[in-house]
């Protein structure tokens, strides 16, 4: 066997990378070493990211076990730049952070997830997707109960374990029925056996997807989500809201191309029922949320949703636009996350009453917010509009015109609840607003650059362009 | 040529400049950045002429010169739009004319406008109109012009509103932004219809020698005239906005609510003669495509002169029978456009059209920097508060006057030979058209001199100032009038010697509708005639108003029913109101106010209500509980099987 195949699977050689030099230096430096330890990473973070920008030919590894196209560059930089301003937006809270959990450990579990989404998107076997999705599922609990003696956080770790758990475990009996179904587990060889969709298939194929469904959290398999958000530290929520939630969608999409191509009659009434309960419901819930981190919850629940509009239509266009809704969604709700996290950090205010007269003391701060939630409403000129008409786009070319329609409609539902938040924070006048919060470097570069991002993206067209340059390469 | 850029940018830097940096310096520094960019683009427009006029002359024809283009905007192959710099004789013109008499109200509002609140802002203003006005004629398509159409449309508003405190400038800077703003709705359908059929924007291949291009839209036709024609007369609506023909005159006597020296610059120079540039530059089109359109504005020409002058000789406020004198002065312009034929003698009226708006734009804007002179003495506009103040201020008195001369058609100051040529070409179209606007002349001569005899001569200013019981004795010399200062006693001076001696340029030699040559020979019937008609007017107004006398308001009662209709405009102002008022806001605008408030508004409120409703039912469902997420998910999970082995 030739090893040096290995060797072409660069991406996840240099995290693991970083991750290993992290873990030791955390270990064995001196207690004044480890004061650079944040910047250290975080610099070897970018490197990383810039190292393994250009997307590369497209090869195979072991088999088809690890499979690369050169789409999942992409994928994976708008990942780790979704990373970089998380690591960036928690990097005063690990600072002041003093229970004696030490920084690297955040850096490691956070790493290790991202670890294995790489795995996931990359995977070519149904055993490497599932190694995969556990990688990233399993530390993400361990982050989510990070600050281990706050009750909520436990309660939500909890809650997200055993949710994780339970849907891994029907994803993997669906697996199950495919390998006994089919007798392979490779993609390539199932898409060529999965031809004549028999009961048996459509059954393993149904619970198989729903396990990913539920790291989307895409109703009725999003229950977990609002609790969970709730009671995670906030930058980890933030995480898994917008890098669990983009690699899953990618995942989602590539194998619904490529291993169900041909159950695509069945597929495609799935997602459309989904898409327009998740959106719905989720929006349903969202007008009624005193409390950010919730009221965030759902609408990246109806933003799922709207991402599935890329995905049902199953073309290179789709495809684009994903990617595209993915990265322009990864800007905006890291901006809102951000400005939630900074001011939950100094004053532990959550409720959306606390922002009422946020403009009065922290005029930048409400900006970019309101940057943030015009771009999740889709509004025009800032990169939520552009995302949105892409995917809508994508839709409609595959004649999805009720379903686009449907999805218009609850634009108009979610705008109402974004704009609760921006008139609390600019007209509603406040007693005592909160007061003026200061955010260190870090949080201000992240913030900057989300801000940047928004406004800029959707003006760019050579983005566009550039992704969709490999829009069918998967 | 590539330095004419330079004339856009200019201007431009120094608005962003100004307009950024506000209070950052002492408005006298802001003043003079505004009047030094001014006078390098004078400086440059004159090489330009200079450099034109000498050395773009191919076998007698003056060429067009495109020394800078780019693509602005790229739809399609066949749509794109294009922003460039386009140079010949009419253009050339226009960067003169307006560059001159720019530079010149910079100059005179530093002193004027001196002490004004946003004295900044104001420079900031005009060099954004310069800027627009300079795009504006340079234009090398349609659309470009078009865009900075609209950019002058927007900083005439500024500029007019100025004083934003006052409600009557409030309103009148509305009323012209939304009377020209009506006009430029056609205008822009206008380039439409003519670019859909066309196929181009641009003004080389509509202007040039290839008619094929206008085949589709002649064939095509609508409600009995050609699509073309229809076409070309929504364009003329749109310069008929600009420059304020009837019925569309209404906005420019409120229009000078604005400082006085604005009114010179926009209102009597540039921004009203675009309509009349807009013509010439399609006079090609006009005369071979839609001959009829041309001669309809003709007589919608003649028609406004005449009902400007009539206007104008019952004013009394001196800024506004100014105001009419443009009217009626424009509309000169339009009839002579109207009559005129296109090659060689023929060419009369287009040549004569460019000439009385070079000679025009000099000594209007003298006209109305003397008034500003005037108004900044006596701090009012009304006849009733002057009188007698040549002895007080003799440049401002001698200056007027030479305007007067020239505007009345008096040899050898300019408007003579501009007028006369135009005259002569009338008379060329038709004899009717040709008396009326001698008829026109007469009357311009009567009223401007009515207006100089009231403001120079008549009764003292102290006998009034005493009968309003504020006699200069009282106070020393606060209500003395007194000639200005320096800064506006200049561009007075230089614009009355430009007057003096434009009529001897010989226009015809650079200026004419195919760029060849054209000798200009004053046709002496017509010149005497004019001549002897002007000064029985002069003579007649010179008995009424020279000596403080009776006559006028004996005249005024004998004609009451007319001195009372044309006092009030001839209410044509009520009509409009009448019109917008009762018919559109009562039939139009309520019941979509109404659609509005009670169809979309209230659909949107029924989202919110079934959302909230909704909302409320299916809280329980997110109960905190994992044992009842976990059924829901397996039971979902099923669902979506079982509907997918069912169906």
């Amino acid at each position: 066997m030739d090893y040096s195949s290995f060797l072409q699977m660069r991406e996840e050689f240099s995290l693991l990378g970083v991750m290993i030099f992290l873990l030791i230096f955390d270990i064995f430096a001196t207690e004044n070493a480890r004061k650079y330890f944040q910047p250290l990473a975080l610099v070897l973070f970018a490197a990383h990211t810039l190292l393994n920008i250009i997307p590369r030919d497209a090869f195979e590894v072991a088999g088809g076990m690890f499979q690369y196209v050169p789409m999942q560059t992409y994928i994976k930089s708008v990942l780790n730049v979704g990373t970089f301003l998380v690591l960036l937006q928690a990097h005063k809270y690990l600072n002041d952070f003093d229970k004696g959990i030490k920084k690297g450990e955040f850096y490691f579990l956070i790493l290790s997830t991202l670890l294995g989404m790489y795995l996931m998107i990359s995977s070519g076997n149904f055993l490497l997707f599932f190694i995969g999705l556990e990688t990233a599922s399993i530390p993400m609990a361990a982050l989510v109960a990070f600050d281990k003696n706050n009750r909520r956080a436990a309660e939500a770790g909890a809650k997200y374990m055993f949710s994780a758990v339970f849907a891994s475990s029907i994803s993997l009996f669906g697996i199950s029925l495919i390998y006994g179904s089919c007798g392979t587990v490779y993609f390539s060889d199932l898409a060529l056996i999965m031809t004549n969709a028999n009961p048996l298939q459509i059954m393993a194929f149904v619970f198989f997807v729903v396990g990913l469904f539920f790291k989307i959290s895409l109703v009725p398999f999003h229950l977990w989500t609002p609790d969970v958000y709730e009671g995670a530290q906030t930058n980890v929520t933030s995480y898994l809201s917008v890098i669990s939630k983009g690699s899953a969608v990618f995942v989602l999409f590539t194998l619904l191309v490529k291993v169900f191509g041909n159950l695509v009659e069945q597929w495609q009434p799935i997602l459309w029922v989904v898409t327009v309960v998740s959106i719905t419901v989720a929006n349903v819930f969202a007008v009624r949320q005193k409390n950010l981190k919730r009221f965030l919850a759902f609408s990246s629940i109806s933003q799922a949703g709207y991402i599935l509009l890329a995905i049902i239509s199953g073309t290179a266009l789709g495809m684009t636009s994903l990617v595209y809704y993915v990265l322009v969604y990864v800007f905006s709700n890291l901006a809102a996350f951000g400005v939630l996290s900074v001011i939950e950090q100094q004053s532990g205010k959550v409720q959306l009453d606390d922002y009422n007269g946020l403009y009065q003391t922290n005029p930048r701060l409400s900006f970019v917010m309101m940057l943030a939630l015009f771009s999740l409403a889709g509004i025009p000129p800032f990169a939520g509009f552009f995302s949105k008409f892409f995917v809508f786009s994508a839709a409609i070319d595959q004649g999805f015109y009720v379903l686009v329609f449907i999805a218009l409609l609850n634009t108009i539902i979610s705008l109402y609840y974004y704009l609760l938040v921006i008139k609390a924070m600019f007209l509603t006048k406040s007693e005592n607003p909160i007061e003026l919060v200061a955010s260190d470097g870090a949080m201000k570069l992240s913030l900057v650059i989300c801000t940047l991002g928004i406004m800029v993206i959707g003006l760019f067209s050579a983005i566009y362009n550039q992704i969709a340059v490999f829009g069918f390469g998967i | 040529m590539q330095y004419t850029i330079l004339i856009l940018v200019l201007p431009l830097l120094s608005f962003i400049f100004l307009g950024l940096m506000d209070s950052k310096f002492k408005p006298k520094t802001a003043g003079l950045i505004g009047t030094i960019v001014l006078g390098i683009i004078t400086a440059l427009s004159y090489y330009t002429a200079f450099e034109y006029f000498t050395m773009y002359k191919v076998e007698g024809v003056y060429q067009k010169v495109i020394p800078f283009e780019m693509e602005w905007l790229r739809f399609t192959d066949l749509l794109s739009i294009k922003l460039g710099i386009l140079i010949d004789a009419i253009s050339v013109m226009m960067l003169v004319v307006i560059s001159t008499v720019s530079f010149m109200v910079n100059l005179y509002s530093l002193s004027y406008m001196d002490g004004e609140k946003g004295f900044q802002r104001y420079y900031a203003f005009l060099s954004l109109f310069t800027f627009s006005m300079l795009g504006l004629v340079v234009a090398t398509n349609i659309f470009q012009m078009y865009i900075f159409w609209e950019l002058v449309g927007v900083s005439s508003f500024l500029l007019i509103g100025f004083y934003y405190s006052k409600p009557s400038a409030v309103a009148a800077a509305k009323k012209a932004f939304i009377v020209t703003r009506f006009a430029d709705m056609f205008f822009l359908i206008g380039i439409l219809v003519l670019s859909f059929y066309t196929k181009t924007f641009d003004f080389g291949v509509l202007t040039g020698e290839n008619p094929i291009v206008f085949a589709a839209g002649a064939g095509a036709t609508f409600m009995g005239f050609s699509v073309l024609s229809w076409a070309m007369a929504l364009i003329f609506i749109g310069g008929a906005g600009k420059s304020a023909m009837f019925p569309l005159q209404i906005w420019l006597p409120d229009a000078m609510e604005g400082p006085t020296p604005v009114s010179a610059l926009i209102h009597a120079a540039t921004m009203v003669v675009a309509g009349v540039f807009l013509v010439a530059r399609l006079f090609p089109v006009y005369y071979f495509q839609t001959p009829e359109v041309l001669h309809g504005i003709a007589y919608v020409g003649a028609f406004t002169a005449l009902f400007a002058a009539v206007i104008a000789c019952v004013q009394t406020d001196i800024k506004r029978v100014l105001a009419f004198s443009t009217i009626s002065q424009i509309a000169f312009m339009m009839v002579a456009l109207g009559v005129s034929g296109y090659e060689g003698h023929e060419g009369t009226g287009y040549m004569a059209s460019m000439f009385h708006l070079f000679t025009h734009a000099m000594f209007k804007a003298l006209l109305f920097l003397g008034a500003g002179s005037v108004i900044h003495a006596v701090h009012s506009n009304e006849m009733k508060d002057m009188g007698g103040l040549r002895k007080y201020m003799p440049i401002t008195n001698w200056t007027f006057l030479i305007a007067c001369l020239a505007i009345a058609g008096i040899p050898p100051f300019s408007g003579f030979f501009s007028k006369d040529e135009i005259l002569a070409a009338s008379f060329e179209f038709s004899p009717l058209i040709g008396w009326l606007m001698t008829f026109i002349a007469a009357l311009t001569a009567f009223y401007m001199f009515r207006l100089y005899y009231n403001i120079f001569w008549g009764k003292d200013y102290a006998v009034k100032a005493a009968a309003h019981g504020h006699g200069h004795d009282d106070h020393g010399h606060g209500h003395t009038p007194h000639e200005s200062p320096f800064a506006m006693a200049f561009p007075l001076v230089f614009l009355a010697a430009v007057t003096c001696v434009a009529g001897f340029i010989p226009f015809g030699e650079f200026v004419s509708a195919t760029g060849a040559d054209y000798h200009i020979h004053i046709d002496m019937k017509v010149a005497i005639t004019s001549v002897v008609v002007a000064l029985i007017s002069i003579s007649v107004a010179t008995i009424m108003y020279r000596k403080p006398s009776t006559t006028p308001d004996k005249l005024a009662a004998s004609f009451s029913g007319l001195f009372k209709a044309a006092s009030n405009r001839f209410y044509i102002d009520e009509v409009y109101l009448f019109i917008t008022r009762k018919i559109v806001f009562n039939s139009i605008s309520r019941p979509i106010a109404w659609f509005d408030r009670h169809v979309i508004d209230a659909t949107m409120d029924g989202f919110a209500n079934t959302t909230q409703w909704v909302s409320i039912r299916i809280k329980s469902f997110q109960s905190g509980q994992i044992q009842q997420y976990a059924y829901v998910f397996l039971f979902g999970t099923l669902l979506i099987a079982a509907l997918i082995l069912i169906f």
